[in-house]
């Protein structure tokens, strides 16, 4: 589904990915993991086709299209959605109209016809209350005022409604108490799905405890060092880091 | 006479027109008056730009141009013509004006509401019906500029709005000036008295259509009386054409306990200067002011306002937010004056500006002038451009860039509507506000 093939690319100058590859094939969940700075954020970025990026060498295929050609809406028409860690705050446009625009674009570019506003309404309910939101939330500005763990809730009904082909989460457990993160493991794994691959970033050990990745790799200094099973991460939460970077370098 | 003679030929013909037509029943007096307002305009000439507020608007652009009289031959608009500017949302009184010239067929007011007369200007000075004279005499406290001199020279028709104490308009009484196609362009000075007397309350929707191809000029000037608790609530939508010249001024004088309420939709016109300026005379008036203004392409737009402070504890608070697009060009000044005396003033002003294009400019300045201890006042500007995060995040949720942008410009303009407090008037503004946004927010021009 997703083949990154030695993706190099530099972020206001200084090189961040360094000869990255990776493999997803549909149905697999991946989890990527690394210290700090080590440019997670910047590799789920890039998928998703933010500015500010300069791709300097190496491909990115995505269902046997170029996706880095692709703007980010043709992206997320095309079935890439983007679990922000930082969800942005739009004053002046509420929930159900995002939702609901985002959802008519998407199925038109399939295709398919605009769903009733009867209807979309109580599909978006029903997500929102498996996702533990308040009916309230819909009229609301986007994430405005939302607490931390409101907006990674958010961040995951959106995907339930959306229902992308390749999910990107980026440090979707950052800021969550252990309630909020079991809510939200839930709605993840609710999509999993064998049409559907996951990749997730993430510091901690911890969210992989509620989604079992299939995959779990190693990104420093821009690449991927060691990639293994879930045991991997285990591994990591017992031992840190630095044997990986030592084997790498050895 | 300091004007170049160019300038000033098509006004100086004008008026001689003006002056050797058959009076009709209008009073004696008013030919003096004319006579001596042209006078004023004649000696004054426009404002130049070392003229401090004008520093950022040139008059140069409406001096190149000739506009002749209207007359009401001009006239021939059919309610289809005016259907985007009409109230859909709730039942109003309408008067309809062509080019500066009233159309009964169009017009749905009456005259006939208990304790309220509404008049045209024309009716007014004919039957003698209101005491007009001290209205169109310009008061020395409002600054009589080129402007109001011309307007008071020219002024032919407009409307009148008289009540009694204790009066409530039973439903909004909505003015449509329209402008349209000619083959010479045409000037027209609507005059606009709004007095309503102790306790009394109206709303009062005052609205410019500019239809295609229009390329005139109106020069309005609206006078607003509150007495005492009275209370007006003031939506005015400008959507003059692109090639139209539109000067309008409005000034409130306010008794104690007063409020009035306005709302500003500078969405339209080539080259627009707003005057608002309301004196707070007694203790307890309050004076909202909003506004928005919308711009693009090669327009120009200038929102001048000023507020007064006179008496203890009044009040005001103003915001305007600007949107800003092309190669044009928007000027907001906010001057707050608090008289010495005018002790536990409250006073609040904000302006916000989103420039949608590296050509678009936008001169925003704030003026207090306090000479009063123990007030309250603030204000804030902002000049800022879409923010591209939130661009981002909607089109990463499959929303196309044109379409992210014009829901976050939209979004933009939302803050002001959430201050108009009536919300069929509200649902009004926001439709006028939905037509015309997209016009400013298609051109994405951050190359």
């Amino acid at each position: 589904m997703l083949s990154i093939k030695n993706l190099h690319a530099k972020v206001e100058g200084r090189d961040i990915l360094k000869g990255l590859d990776l493999e997803v094939q549909a149905g697999e969940v991946h989890a990527i993991m690394g210290p700090n700075g080590s440019g997670k954020s910047t590799l789920v970025h890039i998928l998703a086709g933010r500015d500010g990026y300069e791709v300097t060498a190496g491909s990115v295929s995505y269902l046997g299209k170029d996706l880095l050609s692709m703007v980010p809406e043709e992206r997320a028409h095309a079935g890439v959605f983007l679990a922000f860690q930082y969800p942005v705050e739009i004053p002046g446009v509420n929930n159900v109209y995002l939702l609901k625009a985002a959802y008519n674009a998407i199925r038109k570019h399939r295709g398919e016809e605009q769903l009733d506003a009867m209807d979309f309404l109580a599909m978006v309910k029903a997500k929102m209350q498996f996702m533990e939101i308040d009916p309230s939330f819909l009229n609301r500005a986007v994430n405005e005022g939302f607490s931390g763990g409101e907006k990674k809730r958010n961040e995951i009904l959106q995907m339930l409604v959306l229902e992308p082909k390749l999910a990107l989460l980026d440090e979707t457990d950052s800021g969550l108490d252990i309630d909020a993160l079991k809510v939200v493991a839930k709605g993840i794994n609710r999509l999993r799905s064998p049409e559907r691959a996951m990749v997730m970033v993430t510091h901690y050990q911890r969210l992989l405890d509620y989604i079992e990745p299939d995959l779990v790799h190693v990104l420093a200094g821009g690449r991927i060092l060691k990639s293994g099973d879930k045991n991997l991460a285990l591994e990591l939460e017992r031992r840190g880091y630095d044997w990986v970077l030592a084997e790498a370098a050895a | 006479m300091n004007m170049t003679s160019a300038a000033l030929r098509p006004y100086v013909e004008g008026f001689k027109t003006l002056e050797t037509a058959p009076a009709g029943n209008a009073p004696a007096w008013l030919a003096g008056l004319r006579r001596d307002a042209f006078a004023r305009f004649a000696d004054r000439g426009f404002p130049g730009e070392r003229h401090e507020e004008w520093k950022y608007t040139s008059t140069r652009p409406l001096e190149k141009r000739a506009f002749s009289l209207a007359t009401p031959a001009h006239d021939s608009v059919s309610a289809r013509d005016i259907a985007p500017i009409l109230v859909h949302e709730m039942p109003v009184h309408t008067l309809v004006f062509v080019n500066g010239n009233p159309v009964a067929a169009l017009s749905t007011a009456s005259s006939a509401i208990r304790g309220l007369r509404i008049f045209s200007l024309n009716q007014a000075l004919e039957q003698n019906a209101v005491v007009l004279q001290p209205y169109l005499i310009p008061e020395s406290v409002w600054a009589d500029d080129a402007f109001t001199a011309l307007n008071t020279a020219f002024l032919k028709d407009g409307v009148v709005v008289d009540s009694d104490a204790k009066v409530q308009l039973d439903r909004p009484l909505q003015l449509i000036f329209v402008s349209t196609h000619q083959t010479s362009s045409l000037a027209c000075h609507p005059r606009i008295l709004v007095r309503l007397a102790n306790d009394s309350q109206a709303t009062l929707i005052e609205t410019y259509l500019g239809l295609e191809g229009a390329a005139n000029f109106t020069n309005s000037y609206t006078q607003i009386v509150l007495g005492e608790n009275a209370r007006l609530e003031h939506l005015r939508v400008q959507r003059e054409s692109l090639g139209d010249f539109h000067v309008s001024r409005v000034h409130v004088s306010q008794q104690g306990g007063s409020s009035y309420l306005s709302h500003t939709l500078n969405l339209g016109g080539l080259w627009v200067r707003t005057d608002l300026q309301a004196r707070l005379e007694a203790p307890l008036a309050e004076a909202v002011f909003n506004g928005l203004y919308a711009v693009n392409g090669r327009q120009h737009v200038d929102n001048h306002t000023r507020v007064d402070h006179l008496a203890p504890a009044t009040r005001s608070n103003e915001l305007y937010r600007g949107i800003i697009g092309g190669h044009a060009r928007a000027v907001f000044n906010g001057k707050v004056v608090v008289a010495k005396h005018a002790v536990k003033t409250d006073a609040a002003q904000t302006s916000n500006n989103l420039l949608l294009s590296r050509t678009a400019e936008i001169d925003t300045k704030p003026e207090l002038e306090i000479y009063a201890d123990d007030v309250k006042c603030s204000h804030g500007a902002t000049i800022g451009q879409l923010d591209e995060q939130a661009l981002f995040y909607l089109r990463s949720r499959g929303i196309d860039l044109q379409t992210a942008r014009a829901l976050l410009v939209e979004a933009f303009s939302l803050k002001l509507l959430e201050r108009i407090p009536a919300s069929r008037l509200r649902a009004y503004a926001a439709r006028q506000i939905k037509t015309a946004l997209p016009r400013q927010s298609a051109v994405a021009e951050w190359a």
